[in-house]
């Protein structure tokens, strides 16, 4: 039995705060999801091929980059707070828990800039560099 | 349709969901490369095992889709007593198969068949 006092126990270990905003984040990002996400699934699918041409052509239309631009944090950021809250709830090893949560933060950060460098090369056209400036020709 | 069943059928999808950003990233980062590198990520995306994989991202994709919006409403104050969340669990589950079935049938028909 702890003789700590209720506010005793409370003191030091932060307040609760930023739940709130992680609640409205998760809430406005999935409503960003349904139009964008919707949006780009059913733009894909009315595509008549996926060959490279046809997807990279579609991707670097002004409407469609925008939506992609916008999807991609979106996305990751929804993806990001839905699989903390599930290692919060599932993991209670702690240093398992910490390891995860970084994991998760790294990865997250990891797709969000890979899928901006693809979307980069793809609204500039480029998928390959002229001949006279690959590096070591 | 019980709603613990469907809540943690949204936590399960949403995982899946986030590892399949994983694909999605990987797909996009061939496309912005060369088309050799592009067939490269076409062939590995389209293998046999990899295909039960869309079928099952299109289906999280859908419920997670479908059930989001329920969560939405509840958020709203709308559809939470008993008798409303259980039909709207059951219009949840029946949505997201015939909408998994039509992407499915979509994406094949668009040559993820063949690809």
């Amino acid at each position: 039995m702890s003789l700590r006092s209720p506010l005793g126990r409370a003191l030091g270990r932060g307040s609760a705060k930023e739940g709130v905003g992680h609640w409205w984040s998760q809430r406005l990002t999935a409503v960003g999801l349904v139009v964008l996400g919707v949006w780009f699934v059913a733009g894909l699918l009315a595509l008549h091929s996926l060959d490279y041409l046809t997807v990279r052509a579609w991707l670097a239309q002004p409407v469609t980059a925008v939506v992609a631009l916008l999807l991609v944090p979106t996305l990751l950021w929804h993806s990001h707070l839905g699989v903390q809250v599930v290692i919060e709830d599932y993991v209670h090893h702690e240093p398992l828990k910490l390891l995860s949560l970084v994991l998760s933060r790294f990865v997250h950060t990891l797709l969000g800039v890979a899928a901006a460098v693809a979307l980069t090369r793809i609204l500039l056209g480029a998928p390959a560099m002229p001949a006279g400036l690959v590096a070591g020709s | 349709m019980y709603t613990m069943v469907l809540s943690i059928t949204h936590r399960i999808t949403g995982v899946f969901l986030s590892i399949g950003s994983i694909l999605f990233v990987y797909w996009l980062f061939a496309l912005s490369l060369t088309p050799d590198r592009y067939a490269q990520a076409q062939r590995i995306l389209g293998s046999g095992f990899a295909k039960l994989v869309w079928a099952g991202l299109i289906f999280s994709f859908c419920y997670h889709l479908a059930n989001g919006l329920r969560h939405l409403a509840w958020d709203m104050g709308w559809g939470l007593e008993k008798r409303q969340a259980r039909a709207s669990g059951w219009a949840v589950v029946v949505g997201a198969l015939v909408l998994a079935a039509a992407v499915i049938f979509a994406a094949l028909s668009l040559g993820g068949g063949s690809a």
